[in-house]
């Protein structure tokens, strides 16, 4: 057993399955669509892709990637969410929620590509 | 690049994790305990609110902006909050420098730099390993030429050394073991543009393997190197080694020619000199019976050379054991007047002060001159920063062994056929060298002459091949014609002129030229410029020959033609 497959496999399981129950739920219902799980998703996202820093593999580097674009969907999600909160006049309009839920459902896309590279390179293994 | 920032990213990883759960924590804290507002009601602070007062805690800035004043419970937060986030900052910012500053990370960084120092270059470029005091002067002689180098050396002192000499060309120096092909083709051995390699290092065993690296991995490059042993030298000739230098060989040979040739030398200090080098003036060394200082392994090629001139040498070696001198040598120190006098300082013509130490070879050629003032001294000078002490003790000749080599080198590399017509000219004797000397010298002034090739074909000469290909015939004579006024000729004189294996040494002004010939010329740089316009330019070839300027548009021609 590798301790550092391990906690790697961890991380990107749980940042997908957070960001995943963020995501699903009525697309512009505000009350389907926890901020609590949104914040823990983009820092456990944030904690996977530096895990993956330094990796010279050719599958390090593409997990790093995939981990670099859900970090990057995440953030925009937050902060489009911080403007409507504390800035926007309106508010979370269900409009404003749309575009936060789709992008973490990018980022839910992102998330899946990481696991299925994580699930192939593990079959391959072998032992 | 790639190596260094994933070494980097791997040393850091630790320091970015801490972070991020700290301020993970520090933030979720701030959001889950509750405060009130100013009018007394519950209020829970957003996630925006607490990145924010988190950020400008972390970062020891501090602003104290807050929406509503803290709670008791809000406060404790924060203390734990700064205490950790700052510890967790400093540390980070510690783990990255001390990263950055670990010798492994730093010599990967030089080695990276360079790597794409040597990447960069696009013009051909000689790789020179080894960078002593003929490494250093090789190396201002290719730049003061407009020709790149590259240079390895395994002492981090002569790296240095290049970094701060003040050269007209960038030169990537890097301190690496030059035996190593890791090494070798970082510098660029693999590199296209690479177009020689020149090992002038002390072991003659990393020359060796230099040039086996430079034969299997570039088997097209030219390879220079230097070589003390005979066996070193079979060896590099066994692997295609271009040119082999035996400094010592080399340097006596060239003193031995400035004693019994003095016009040749001459011949051969102008035609191997280094551009912007000054002309150097004729010496006349006398006949008779000589001293030799010190009978070490430069001290025996120079008396094998001398006596199969016919010169009689008496040698004066202190260490009689080691170095075995032939019967008739005096045992002492050359510094001795009475040595000096047992070996017949009276009645010698000249000295040759020849030990492998400058402070020796200084005190030798001094005391003799008290002893006979009229001795012609020669001096070996070793060291190429005793160069002052040697020009103010005024001895008549003065040779520095990194200075021959590194010229031999240079000649060998930039003239093509110039060691063909040295090996000619060699054939000739005394008295030819000191008629052409005068003709150079006449011709060049106070400069050391320049040498060029013109190689006549379709790509180096195209106004030429297309005269000659009409029929025209054009003589040697006719190139030195001045382009820009036939009446003047250009300050410049042919040497050699090869056609296949044949060889014309200093052609005549009538000798038609014919395409493939290759033609060797001195003269003043500027002469080859102008040389140049006639075999480029269609309309001054044309002028050179006929000495009538053509019109160069089509309107003038048809007119010139109707009117003609």
């Amino acid at each position: 057993m590798n301790l550092e497959k391990v906690i790697f496999a961890f991380f990107i399981v749980l940042a997908l399955t957070l960001n995943f129950g963020f995501y699903v739920g009525e697309i512009d219902n505000p009350v389907h669509h926890s901020v609590y799980e949104l914040y823990a998703a983009l820092v456990v996202s944030l904690i996977a892709t530096v895990l993956k820093l330094g990796d010279r593999t050719h599958l390090g580097a593409v997990l790093l990637a995939t981990s670099l674009v859900a970090d990057l969907q995440l953030i925009a999600a937050a902060v489009v969410w911080a403007y409507a909160d504390q800035i926007n006049p309106a508010g979370l309009t269900p409009h404003i929620m749309t575009a936060i839920v789709s992008l973490s459902g990018g980022a839910v896309l992102a998330n899946l590509t990481s696991v299925v590279l994580l699930v192939a390179e593990t079959i391959t293994i072998r032992r | 690049m790639h190596n260094v920032l994933f070494v980097l990213l791997r040393r850091i990883r630790r320091p970015l994790i801490l972070l991020i759960a700290v301020y993970a924590i520090s933030v979720l804290g701030f959001v889950l305990i509750p405060g009130v507002d100013d009018k007394g009601q519950p209020w829970h602070m957003g996630f925006f609110h607490a990145f924010y007062v988190v950020s400008y805690t972390a970062t020891t800035i501090g602003f104290g902006e807050l929406p509503y004043l803290f709670t008791n419970a809000q406060r404790l937060w924060s203390i734990l909050v700064i205490y950790a986030s700052v510890l967790t900052w400093l540390y980070s910012i510690g783990a990255l420098f001390s990263a950055l500053q670990d010798p492994g990370l730093r010599s990967l960084m030089v080695r990276y730099a360079f790597q794409r120092d040597v990447a960069r270059i696009r013009e051909p470029f000689y790789l020179i390993c080894g960078y002593g005091d003929t490494g250093t002067l090789l190396a201002r002689a290719l730049a003061e030429s407009d020709i790149r180098s590259v240079v390895l050396d395994i002492n981090q002192e002569c790296i240095n050394a290049l970094k701060l000499e003040d050269l007209p060309l960038h030169v990537p120096g890097w301190c690496a073991d030059a035996s190593h092909p890791d090494a070798l083709t970082a510098a660029g051995l693999t590199h296209s543009n690479c177009i020689g390699v020149i090992a002038l290092t002390n072991s003659d065993d990393v020359n060796l393997r230099i040039a086996i690296t430079a034969r299997l991995l570039h088997p097209h490059l030219i390879t220079v190197c230097r070589a003390e042993s005979l066996e070193a030298e079979k060896n590099m000739i066994a692997f295609g080694t271009d040119h082999i230098i035996n400094p010592f060989d080399t340097f006596a040979a060239r003193l031995a020619l400035a004693l019994h040739s003095p016009g040749m030398y001459l011949l051969y200090e102008w035609m191997t000199a280094t551009p912007t080098e000054g002309l150097r003036e004729p010496i006349f060394p006398p006949h008779g019976h000589w001293i030799l200082c010190g009978y070490g392994r430069f001290g025996k090629a120079v008396q094998a050379r001398l006596t199969a001139e016919g010169i009689a040498v008496t040698i004066i070696e202190a260490d009689h054991a080691r170095t075995a001198p032939p019967p008739g040598s005096v045992q002492g120190r050359g510094s001795e007047p009475e040595v000096l006098r047992l070996a017949g300082i009276e009645t010698a013509v000249g000295i040759v002060a020849g030990t492998d130490n400058d402070a020796t070879n200084l005190s030798v050629a001094l005391t003799a001159r008290t002893l006979n003032p009229n001795l012609f001294m020669v001096a070996r000078q070793n060291q190429h920063q005793n160069e002052a002490t040697f020009e103010a003790a005024n001895l008549q000749l003065v040779m520095q062994r990194a200075v021959v080599i590194a010229h031999k080198i240079f000649a060998l590399i930039t003239t093509p056929l110039l060691p063909e017509f040295l090996q000619l000219a060699r054939a000739q004797g005394n008295d030819w060298a000191n008629v052409l000397v005068a003709r150079i010298g006449g011709i060049v002034g106070d400069v050391a002459p320049y040498t060029w090739v013109i190689e006549v074909n379709a790509a180096a000469t195209p106004t030429l091949v297309v005269a000659l290909q009409a029929g025209r015939k054009v003589s040697v004579g006719e190139l030195y014609l001045d382009p820009r006024n036939r009446a003047d000729s250009l300050p410049c004189l042919a040497l050699l002129l090869m056609r296949g294996n044949e060889a014309s040494l200093l052609p005549a002004d009538e000798y038609s030229l014919a395409i493939g010939d290759r033609l060797l010329l001195c003269g003043r740089i500027d002469a080859s410029r102008h040389m140049n316009l006639t075999l480029y330019n269609h309309n001054a070839l044309n002028y050179v020959l006929t000495g009538i300027d053509r019109p160069a548009g089509l309107l003038w021609d048809w007119l010139t033609h109707r009117r003609g």
